[in-house]
Parts: structure tokens; C-alpha cells; sequence
């Protein structure tokens, strides 16, 4: 049985702002903060486990801020002002971070307000020196990739500050998922971030399945697991490639996208879709797979260790790459604890932190696997983390194939009772994914609210970079890997 | 990387063979093409990705598209880092209102004669994000496109077909749009 939900704390501003005191000391870590209808609410993760959140309601639209005192939540506080208008007192940041002004409303889920729908200005941070010059780069980047804007301050070669602004793939989910029917607003999960597809669902599906008190059959749950950890090994097979391919090393690049590819394919033949997209859906999932589908899952396995391993020495002996990887882009483990930032970027610093263990969900809670931990924090770090992690994908892919239980994979939602709610947290490859839904009277989902890793890691992006030089940005910036639509929504 | 290297040259190629010309969804694809871009360029063809608000799964396809597989560059395509050394636009995701100028900035920077490719179902008319208040809807709200792949995302394979079909496809400039000179 899952984890009942504990359900919220009603806060005034006196808890609240000694929440973030108690998040600002390191007793506790902030999960997500977002606006609801008339209030704020702000999801801590305490060092006994589990969740617990809080409810502010935002009297006269004000609330104190909590990056006042805890700068994490920062970019989170400045997307739930745009969203619903509330403003946050104290706040050391005011600028608004989704809104660019090219909406034809301010505040779209709170109030509305017409707007004509003019661009703000918006006035970047400064860096004053002598021989200082900007180097202003996106929204539309040079890659294949999200669009994004950096604004750099550099001092000949070494970047002395990045400031990342986003926003601009902000797609309007929240409001999309406002009354939506659970199906639509799954769909909906399920292309908040495309390479976390799965992980979306899941963490989707688990939240719906805490709010009405369901439990998906065994059998979904070590399939959703099979699914989750053929995500993982497709994106960190890509990451680890791409990351060589940006320091020019071009020849793993092409190796380790033939392994993606290869996981792709077998995706495709065991669930029907490469990237699984609606595969895990809200009471189990939808995908049955049949033997013929093990047998390819089993193949790409064999494949993989007979490849991967040779990447790795490979990878490893290669002096000239190395001398991009180590000691580049380093992360402090202080900052990675204070931000909580999850997954690679978190455990590449030491930040012993795994949803699948530390909020263990079936099926990992039958699972023995090992969370791999680096303290170097560079951008070779990263690339270790996720070498280690294929290897533990691998085996727990091979460990569910073997144990994958009989029976039914889904079962009928219930309607919800009244206004019932649910959270959960799951580990994407890029660390932990936030759920919250909300039903309304109706039994429409009146408010669904997903956290992605990336809030957390973007921030320490711009610390990476701090005395790197310009040219390594793009290095570190793989190594990251960060979502823009995930956080954009 | 000896070893590695050893077996590329022992093994055989992973590149597979390309649709064939009677492959129906290529010939749909060609009948629905406004404009024969391997006329005015031969087959060469330089493509800019555009993602104007995508969720990020269509990118992973095009990604794709240059591994050993499917390996792009043979058909003589090749993914540009400026609009101002592309034929042709490849735009992903429905387009947002916050990245509504930057696709028309990227657009008016391709030179002439250019081509516009909508990839997936969200470029083609907003997808599931359709009604939302931040976006401008598909691309061709926004800038004039003249293919559209469907998929969500479209697989490499759609992609490649799409592209194959804009090289060899129909019947030269629609009316009503700039002539190569032009």
C-alpha cells in the first residue's frame, strides 16, 4: 500500500515565515512552492522523510516571501506571483520570471487582467569592472535544444556571472489542467518535459492514486518501473555521449547515441512508443508487455553490456578529454544541500539523495540497488554518476524482467470524494519530480501542480560557470542538462 | 580505442537503407509539399531547428536523426548553427507567445528562397496545448510553413521522409509565395 498523504497544514504568516527560517537553517528541505486559488502553498521535505505542506491564505493577495530568507525558492515564489498575482513581501527578487508581458493577461490563474499584451523590459543583473563586456546568448540557441536565454558578464575568456532567464516554451499547463478531466490532464503530465515522459506520468499517476486512496496492481507497478528505468538509461546513454560530443570528442557521441537508439527501439517493441509516451497512466498503466516485448527489452540489455563497458575505458583514457571533464564546472556540496537539487547534478556533489530510495515506491521498495554518489562536483563527475547509474538500470532492468509478477495492469479510478488531494515525489532521470493534484466537488482536477528537478539545478548552473571560461559554458551546460519546458510549463 | 575503432571497420554499417521512393507516407508527404526545394538546390539542404515551445520530445527525434541509424547527412541535410545559413526552418512545439518573436526574428534572418517545415502535432495546430492563453497556436500563425509532419513526437524516420519529401517533392512555389529570386 502507498504511503497515505498526510494531509495539508493550515499556516498563517507567523508559521510560515518560520518554515522558511527551518528551511533557511537546513532542518528542511524545500520540495516545491506554488499558488492555488487564494493561497500559497509550500511542499518541505523534513529530514524524517515524507512530505509535509503547508497552506498560506494570501489575505489582501500578500504573503511573506520565502526567498526573503531562503533563495531556493526564489524562481518558484516569482512563477506563482505571475501565475496568480499575489505579491510577495520581502522579496529580494520582484521581477516577474514566466510573464514576459506577452500574454493578453496579467496573472492568468488568479485575477485576470487584460493586457495589451506589450513585452516588459527586464533588466538583468549587473557586473561592473574594468574590461567587462555581455555576451548575450538565445532564446533560439545554436543546437538542437530548448530555447532559453543566458546573459553573461565576461572578463576576457572567464565568465565572472551567467544569469539565466526562462520562461520562454511557458506553455500554460497549470491553467490547461485546471478542470481538466483526470485523462486530459494526464496527457497533459505527459508532455510537460518529453524526455522525463514517463517519469511525469508516474509521478501524475501516483498523486491521482494517493488522492482517491487506490492502489495500481502489482503487476503496473514493475512495469511502470521497467519503463522508468528504460527512460533513464536512453537519456543518461544521450547525456553521456552529448557531453563528450561538446568537448569535441565526437566518436563517443556517435557510440552512445547508437545505444539510446537501441533503447528507443526496444521501448518501441515492449511498449509501443519510443519515448513510452501515455504508457503509465493514472491506475496502472496502459501497455501490456508480452514476451515478444521482454525478448527485445532482454536483447538490448546484452547489447548494452557488451558495448557500454568498452565506452567507458574509452571515455576513461582519453587524456585529452578528461582534461576537459575534471575540474570544470565544479558545485559546491554546500550549495547542492542548501538548493536540494536532486539527481545527477545532487549526487555528483555528494547530496546522497534518491526519490526511489528516500521515498521509496513500489516496485524499487523490492528492489536492492545502490545510489551512486561522486564528490568532485565537476562536470567529470556527472559524467561518472550517470555511467555508475546505467550500470544499476541495467541490472534492475534485468531484475524486473525476471521477477515481473502476473495479473491485471490497471484498475478503474474511483470518483474522487469531494475535494480530495494527493502528492507524490519520483525520481526522473534528472532528479526528483514533484505531483500535486487537487480535485474540485466536480471531480475535474481543479489544480495539478508538477515540480520538475531542474528548478532546483539551474540556480547552481550560474555558480558552475563563475570563473569557467566562456567556451566551457556549453560543456557544462550538458552536464546539467536541465529542463526549460519542464519549469517553463 | 582500438578495439573501438577495429570493430566500426570489421562490423557492417548500422545505417539503414532509405524509404524507398514508392513508400506511401513519403508519397503523401510529396503531394502535400508546396514546393520542391531540390529544384533551386540541388541536393544539399541546410535545416535550422527552431523549437518555439516544444516539451522537448520532438528535439529528442531530431537528435536522433544523425545517429549511425539513420544518419542524415547522406541525403546531403545538414542541421545549421544561423538562420543565415539555412534553407530551411525545422520548427517544433506549439508556439508560445514568449517565443512568438524570436521564431519570426529566426524566419526573417533565413535568406531567400526558404522552406518551413511544422514538426509534430503541436507545430501543426497547438496539439494538447491548444486554447491555452500563452500561446500563439501552430506555426503557421505565426510564420508561412509548407510541410507539416505529424507525430508526437514525429519518429526520425516521419522526419526523414518529411525532409526527403521536401527535397524531391511537388511542384514548385504555390502562389501567393515569394519566388526563389524573391
Amino acid at each position: 500500500m502507498s504511503a497515505p498523504n498526510a494531509k495539508s497544514t493550515l499556516a498563517d504568516p507567523q508559521t510560515w515565515r518560520a518554515a522558511a527560517v527551518r528551511l533557511a537553517d537546513g532542518e528542511a528541505t524545500l520540495a516545491s512552492l506554488w499558488g492555488d486559488e487564494g493561497r500559497m502553498r509550500m511542499a518541505l521535505a523534513g529530514r524524517g522523510g515524507g512530505l509535509e505542506i503547508l497552506d498560506l491564505p494570501c489575505h489582501g493577495g500578500a504573503f511573506p516571501s520565502v526567498a526573503a530568507v531562503h533563495a531556493p525558492a526564489g524562481r518558484l515564489e516569482r512563477a506563482a506571483c505571475d501565475l496568480f498575482g499575489f505579491s510577495a513581501t520581502g522579496a529580494p527578487d520582484p521581477r516577474p520570471w514566466l510573464d514576459h508581458g506577452r500574454w493578453p493577461v496579467r496573472h492568468p490563474l488568479g485575477e485576470p487582467v487584460p493586457h495589451d499584451g506589450s513585452p516588459d523590459a527586464y533588466a538583468f543583473l549587473g557586473a561592473h569592472g574594468p574590461g567587462l563586456h555581455q555576451i548575450p546568448v538565445g532564446p533560439v540557441h545554436a543546437g538542437i535544444i530548448e530555447p532559453g536565454h543566458f546573459r553573461f558578464h565576461a572578463s576576457g575568456e572567464a565568465v565572472v556571472r551567467l544569469e539565466e532567464r526562462l520562461g520562454y516554451v511557458h506553455k500554460g499547463v497549470d491553467g490547461l489542467m485546471r478542470g481538466a478531466s483526470v485523462e486530459r490532464a494526464a496527457v497533459l503530465a505527459a508532455r510537460v518535459s518529453g524526455d522525463s515522459t514517463v517519469a511525469y506520468s508516474l509521478a501524475f499517476a501516483r498523486a491521482v492514486e494517493a488522492a482517491l486512496g487506490i492502489e495500481a496492481p502489482e503487476r503496473a507497478h514493475w512495469l511502470r518501473g521497467l519503463m522508468a528505468e528504460l527512460e533513464r538509461l536512453a537519456n543518461h546513454f544521450g547525456d553521456i555521449g552529448a557531453i563528450c560530443n561538446d568537448a569535441a570528442f565526437s566518436l563517443m557521441h556517435a557510440h552512445c547515441a547508437v545505444l539510446r537508439e537501441r533503447t528507443l527501439r526496444a521501448a518501441a517493441a515492449a511498449f509501443g512508443h519510443r519515448l513510452m509516451m501515455d504508457a503509465v497512466a493514472p491506475g496502472g498503466v496502459r501497455v501490456d508487455l508480452t514476451a515478444q516485448g521482454a525478448g527485445a527489452i532482454r536483447a538490448f540489455v546484452g547489447e548494452a553490456r557488451n558495448a557500454f563497458p568498452r565506452l567507458v575505458t574509452l571515455y576513461d583514457n582519453t587524456a585529452s578529454l578528461q582534461d576537459r571533464m575534471v575540474a570544470t564546472g565544479r558545485v559546491k556540496a554546500e550549495l547542492v544541500r542548501r538548493f536540494g537539487a536532486g539527481g545527477v547534478v545532487g549526487r555528483a556533489s555528494g547530496r546522497d539523495f534518491d526519490a526511489r530510495r528516500d521515498f521509496s515506491y513500489p516496485p524499487y521498495d523490492q528492489l536492492s540497488f545502490k545510489v551512486q554518489l561522486r564528490r568532485e562536483g565537476d562536470v567529470g563527475a556527472r559524467v561518472w554518476v550517470r555511467i555508475a547509474e546505467v550500470g544499476e538500470s541495467l541490472d534492475m532492468v534485468e531484475a524486473m524482467l525476471a521477477r515481473l509478477p502476473q495479473g491485471p495492469i490497471r484498475v478503474a479510478l474511483p470518483p474522487p470524494a469531494g475535494a480530495a488531494e494527493g502528492h507524490a515525489l519520483v525520481e526522473a532521470f534528472r532528479g526528483d519530480v514533484f505531483a500535486h493534484v487537487r480535485f474540485g466537488g466536480d471531480g475535474a482536477v481543479a489544480r495539478a501542480h508538477l515540480r520538475d528537478a531542474s528548478w532546483f539545478q539551474w540556480p547552481l548552473l550560474e555558480a558552475a560557470i563563475e570563473g569557467n571560461i566562456v567556451a566551457d559554458f556549453p560543456l557544462c551546460n550538458k552536464s546539467f542538462n536541465c529542463s526549460y519546458s519542464g519549469c517553463d510549463l | 580505442m582500438r578495439n573501438t575503432l577495429l570493430q566500426g571497420v570489421l562490423r557492417p554499417p548500422l545505417t539503414e537503407s532509405p524509404p524507398a521512393g514508392d513508400d506511401p507516407e513519403l508519397a503523401a508527404l510529396a503531394a502535400a509539399v508546396k514546393s520542391a526545394a531540390g529544384r533551386t538546390l540541388g541536393r544539399s539542404l541546410a535545416i535550422r531547428h527552431v523549437d518555439a515551445g516544444s516539451c522537448n520530445g520532438c528535439e529528442l527525434e531530431i537528435h536522433a536523426l544523425g545517429n549511425p541509424f539513420y544518419d542524415l547527412e547522406r541525403f546531403g541535410f545538414r542541421f545549421v548553427a544561423s538562420p543565415r545559413h539555412a534553407d530551411v526552418l525545422m520548427v517544433t512545439g506549439p508556439v508560445t507567445l514568449n517565443m512568438r518573436e524570436a521564431l519570426k526574428r529566426t524566419y526573417d534572418a533565413t535568406p531567400s528562397p526558404k522552406w518551413v517545415v511544422a514538426s509534430g502535432v503541436c507545430a501543426a495546430d497547438g496539439g494538447v496545448f491548444a486554447g491555452s492563453y500563452a500561446l500563439a497556436g501552430g506555426v503557421s500563425s505565426v510564420v508561412p510553413v509548407d510541410l507539416v509532419i505529424p507525430g508526437c513526437p514525429p519518429s526520425p524516420l516521419a522526419l526523414l521522409k518529411g525532409l526527403l519529401a521536401l527535397l524531391e517533392g511537388a511542384k514548385g512555389p504555390p502562389a501567393g509565395r515569394a519566388s526563389p529570386a524573391g
